[in-house]
């Protein structure tokens, strides 16, 4: 095997994306992605026998694809990744048997990886200023909100905090909801604030009151958040006034962004970690973008973001870390690893 | 020769041939950990007959019906396998390979199978001997029915717990010689619409 420069093709069926990614040690040949998104949006979130259905039909023509895009032939690959979680365990067992079967009939090894530590090792890829460590991560999408500590990509990743309720996208989504607009939420809610007072209504900020600070320095929570925009607006409603659709678009966006940005932050200033990576889909989100630039750039930390097709849940991210196991010298993973929807961010590798 | 995956109940893997019938078989009736023990079944039986995988000419799976999260472990990697030796996929309802074992081994004509479809429901096809072709004639089914309501047969009812890939592989084998493939779409046998429960947005305040 080329361990300098591996050919790795990776899967990935955590959540909703049917992900497929090859890349030659951190060059990316083929980001190809199939997305259930539009069968769930009726239901207004993420429907895991739905997701599990698409992967199993989506799968194989997206691999097919990827290699076209790639132009590469499967035999060819060095190896195969896979994430094996955290995420849906009916939507990651697709994945997961079908990277098992594919290394098999290719004898090649497997990498089974961490979705989690996948999305930092997106920064890698294409790159001319390659990702430095220890860095701070803060990785936010409709399934997770988490904030970790990495000194090193692939030995050594912390989990400094996470969201003790809802992930960061699915309070987006549910706060769509009551507000009448469709799924998914984040980019709905960014159009409604257009125009909108950030200002105008000041909305909770999850665990940062003193008291929560203690045990929830790092984590985060929304919950609160949804239950308090659902007040406002159906005592608005009850009052026979209009709600200000733009407002509370803009001023919840502004309390869930406040709270992203200032928690990662302040594990960089604690740290000594003079760097900060974001990751997920909803960095999708420009008020994120842009408010954790400001930051940053007042706190003299560098700041990092992926391009947006790496940030998304993806099969590159996967390969990619996969890749950097096999350049590191890493064994392969052992055929009988299974899908951990919990698997927590210190396992990079199964 | 061919390589079989079933996973619509435990997970079994096969290779077969057709004229040397099923060279060998390995599996395990654990309901709980298809994507733990896919991999290793499949090197395992691979090994056990001494086939490497460029030598298949495809590979058989059973498409159900079956609970879905083990279902899909079975065929997601069965295509995945053919991608990689670039031979055909071949689908297989899992029912029609019980059956096929049954009745090539000369159990009696009339017989309904019947697997777990959880939700206290099983899953029930009913066949009605072979044909000219030496394929089993599926009379009804699968359909799914409460466990206490299977429809009365006139003939054997045989409850099976494991679907042996052995039979899977050998009913595609079978087919292939006849033309008589496909004997399945390419898709799933799930039987149930996925669930889905859209949670209505609830008021919080009253
Ligand atoms: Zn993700």
């Amino acid at each position: 095997m080329n361990r300098n420069a591996p050919l790795v093709l990776g899967i990935e069926t955590s959540c909703d994306e049917t992900g497929v990614g090859v890349v030659r040690g951190t060059e990316l040949l083929a980001n190809t992605i199939a997305s259930s998104m539009d069968e769930h949006a009726r239901y207004g979130g993420v429907v895991p026998e739905v997701a599990a259905r698409a992967h199993l039909e989506a799968l194989e023509p997206t691999i097919r694809q990827a290699l076209a895009e790639a132009s590469v032939s499967l035999d060819e690959l060095d190896a195969v990744a896979v994430t094996s979680g955290p995420g849906l365990a009916g939507a990651l067992m697709v994945g997961v048997g079908a990277a098992k079967a594919l290394a098999v009939s290719l004898d090649v090894p497997i990498y089974a990886v961490n979705h989690l530590v996948g999305h930092v090792g997106a920064d890698l890829l294409d790159t001319e200023a390659p990702l430095e460590t220890p860095t701070v991560a803060l990785l936010v999408s409709g399934g997770h909100t988490s904030l970790l500590l990495v000194r090193d990509l692939v030995s050594d990743v912390e989990l400094l905090g996470e969201t003790i309720d809802d992930a960061a996208g699915e309070a987006f989504d549910k706060v769509a909801r009551l507000l009448g607009l469709p799924y998914p939420g984040g980019p709905e809610i960014d159009r409604a604030a257009v125009g909108g007072d950030p200002s105008a209504i000041r909305f909770p900020r999850g665990l940062t009151k003193p008291k929560d600070l203690e045990r929830h320095r790092y984590d985060f929570s929304f919950s609160g958040l949804k239950t308090a925009v659902a007040r406002w607006v159906e005592q608005r409603e009850a009052a026979g006034e209009p709600v200000p659709v733009a407002d509370v678009a803009a001023s919840f966006r502004e309390a869930v962004v406040d709270v992203l940005t200032a928690k990662a932050i302040d594990a960089c200033r604690e740290l000594g970690v003079p760097r900060l990576l974001l990751g997920g889909g909803v960095i999708a989100n420009a008020r994120l973008r842009a408010v954790a630039a400001e930051r940053t750039a007042a706190a003299g930390i560098e700041l990092r973001i992926p391009p947006l097709s790496l940030c998304t849940d993806n099969g590159a991210m996967i390969a990619a870390l996969g890749a950097q196991l096999i350049m590191g010298g890493h064994e392969p993973s052992t055929l009988g690893f299974g899908a951990d929807s919990t698997l927590p961010v210190t396992e990079i590798q199964a | 020769m061919l390589l079989a995956i079933d996973t619509s109940a435990g997970t079994s893997v096969a290779v077969v041939d057709r004229d040397g019938g099923v060279l060998a078989q390995r599996g395990t009736p654990d309901a709980m950990r298809h994507a733990e023990v896919i991999g290793e079944l499949i090197t395992e039986a691979l090994a056990a007959a001494g086939v490497a995988p460029g030598r298949l000419s495809g590979v058989a799976a059973g498409m159900g019906p079956g609970p879905y999260t083990g279902l899909r472990v079975g065929i997601a990697a069965a295509r995945t396998f053919a991608l990689g030796i670039r031979r055909p996929f071949v689908p297989v309802p899992s029912h029609d390979a019980v059956a096929w074992a049954h009745l090539a081994s000369g159990g009696a004509p009339a017989v309904q199978i019947v697997t777990d479809a959880r939700r206290r429901e099983f899953a029930v096809s009913e066949y009605l001997g072979l044909d000219a072709d030496g394929l089993p004639v599926r009379a009804a089914g699968p359909v799914l029915v409460p466990r206490d309501e299977v429809p009365a047969f006139d003939g054997v009812r045989l409850d099976a717990a494991e679907i042996p890939a052995g039979g899977v592989g050998m009913l595609a084998e079978l087919a292939f010689a006849a033309g008589r493939l496909p004997l399945a779409d390419d898709a799933a046998i799930y039987l149930r619409e996925p669930d889905v429960t859209p949670s209505p947005g609830k008021r919080v305040t009253r």
